[in-house]
């Protein structure tokens, strides 16, 4: 048993697996679609603009903002934060505006994104060549999901708004697998159990 | 004649595009417990209970519902013998825009150019529809619709022979296709007949309708409960994970339409669809 097996079940409580960032691509493979997890840590917060920028930089052989590897990117536009708070409303937005960007992150180390909606098939075989996983989060609990993060900084393309990258501090923020290193997707397999043909 | 006051409706329109982001309706609320108390899969239940706590959360702390405050989508019913006094009713409604997702700490999502993509920074322009009716009544809706349940949405010429059939394929399809995307729960909102952009505005004003008030029209009333439960037949469930629960409710509008066509559009709202009025 590797060390970070021992602490994999130790972490296995309610059925929760309990993440802690980074993700390293071995622990990333164990993750099954369907399983409820909780993450704490470190995730990078980037959307359509954020991918774009990035996107360029890797074409002319410039670096990222943050160093990539083992690292988790949440798709999220928080709302501005209240008086005394750390974020506003923080939910995920629909990641199949990402697919066209994300394979080449996964390539260079991404192992874990969190969104919602289902993803191209190009994203799913560089995740299964390269060991990545797919959490999918509460479309429309912002207000809910906020409460989670601890941190918050804007680490590059302050000028994008709610669309800059975010370095988060989170705490036990619910998700779930969606799709799995294997290629196994919740969207299709969960469909397929409560679909009824008429 | 009657006068009202710009600096009124900009006032007005501040105040709804707060509330509506911040308070789920009563209507939606319900069926959401409804909804839970109906779900089959585990999964679909937590999150059914999850999106309850976070319509609590919102509300008590005036923070967004969801962090997609939308698009602002505006509905004024205007009296023809009403006058506005003191700046145009367009720039009024934007001014209110403008302050409410300000001062409300609201995400600013709107860009100049679809193209050019450069946020406008105040979440303006809003997307303003304008009815004139009898009378001196004014009635504003503000209504942020938030784009992962917009673009999943869909239009359709369909041919007269098509008939209800053809309408009713097309509708589960589109709220098929759209799977998780929307988050749902989604309420469905179709407009049926008239032509290409009356269809697509019928389907939008249908999304401001309760969700546990039917068409009054008996045929309608009988297709959107065919409809909801077909969609709840797909198996997306709630948040997409599976389940029972798709749909909360399925609202359509009709109106009369060419010999020749038969024009359909789906407009999808999510969980949340939200809306707030006020009559001045």
């Amino acid at each position: 048993m590797r060390m970070g097996e021992t602490v994999w079940i130790m972490n296995r409580r309610n059925g929760i697996i309990r993440i802690e960032t980074p993700l390293e691509p071995h622990m990333a493979r164990k993750l099954k679609a369907g399983d409820a997890v909780s993450i704490s840590g470190i995730i990078y917060a980037a959307r359509d603009a954020a991918h774009k920028r990035m996107a360029g930089m890797i074409k002319e052989g410039k670096e990222l903002p943050f160093d990539i590897r083992n690292q988790v990117i949440y798709y999220v536009g928080p709302c501005p934060a209240g008086p005394g708070r750390i974020i506003g409303s923080a939910g995920p937005t629909t990641s199949g505006r990402m697919d066209a960007y994300a394979p080449a992150l996964i390539a260079m180390g991404l192992t874990g994104m969190i969104g919602k909606g289902s993803r191209s098939k190009e994203v799913v075989s560089a995740m299964k060549e390269f060991g990545a996983v797919y959490f999918g989060a509460i479309g429309g609990a912002g207000a809910l999901l906020s409460k989670t993060v601890l941190g918050e900084e804007v680490i590059a393309f302050p000028e994008l708004g709610t669309e800059a990258v975010r370095k988060l501090t989170v705490r036990d923020f619910p998700a779930v697998v969606v799709i799995d290193s294997m290629g196994n997707d919740l969207y299709v397999s969960g469909r397929e159990k409560f679909r009824i043909v008429n | 004649m009657r006068f009202i006051d710009a600096a009124e409706i900009t006032e007005t329109v501040k105040r709804l595009c707060m509330e509506a982001n911040y308070h789920l309706n009563a209507d939606i609320a319900d069926a959401l417990k409804k909804g839970f108390e109906n779900e089959e899969s585990e999964a679909g239940r937590d999150i059914l209970l999850k999106l309850m706590e976070n319509a609590e959360i919102a509300g008590r702390e005036k923070i967004a519902i969801c962090q997609d405050t939308g698009m602002a989508v505006v509905f004024v019913n205007v009296g023809q013998d009403v006058h506005i006094t003191g700046g145009s009713l367009a720039d009024a409604i934007n001014e209110g825009v403008r302050r409410g997702y300000a001062e409300g700490f609201l995400r600013k999502s709107v860009v100049k150019d679809p193209l050019d993509r450069e946020n406008t920074g105040d979440n303006t322009p809003a997307v303003i529809h304008y009815d004139i009716t009898e009378g001196d009544a004014f009635k504003i809706v503000v209504a942020p619709k938030g784009f992962g349940s917009e673009n999943m949405s869909a239009l359709k010429m369909l041919n007269p022979s098509d008939g209800i059939e053809g309408v009713k394929r097309f509708i589960v399809e589109t709220a098929d296709i759209a799977g998780a995307n929307p988050c749902p729960p989604v309420i469905v909102g179709a407009g049926i007949g008239g032509t290409m952009e009356k269809a697509a505005i019928l389907a939008k004003k249908a999304l401001l309708r309760p969700v546990n008030i039917r068409s009054g029209i008996e045929y309608v009333r009988k297709l959107e409960e065919e409809l909801l439960r077909d969609i709840n037949r797909l198996g997306v469930g709630p948040a997409g994970f599976g389940g029972r629960i798709t749909a909360l409710a399925v609202n359509i509008e009709v109106f009369p339409t060419h010999i020749a066509g038969l024009p359909v559009a789906v407009n999808i709202g999510c969980h949340a669809t939200r809306h707030a009025e006020a009559v001045l």
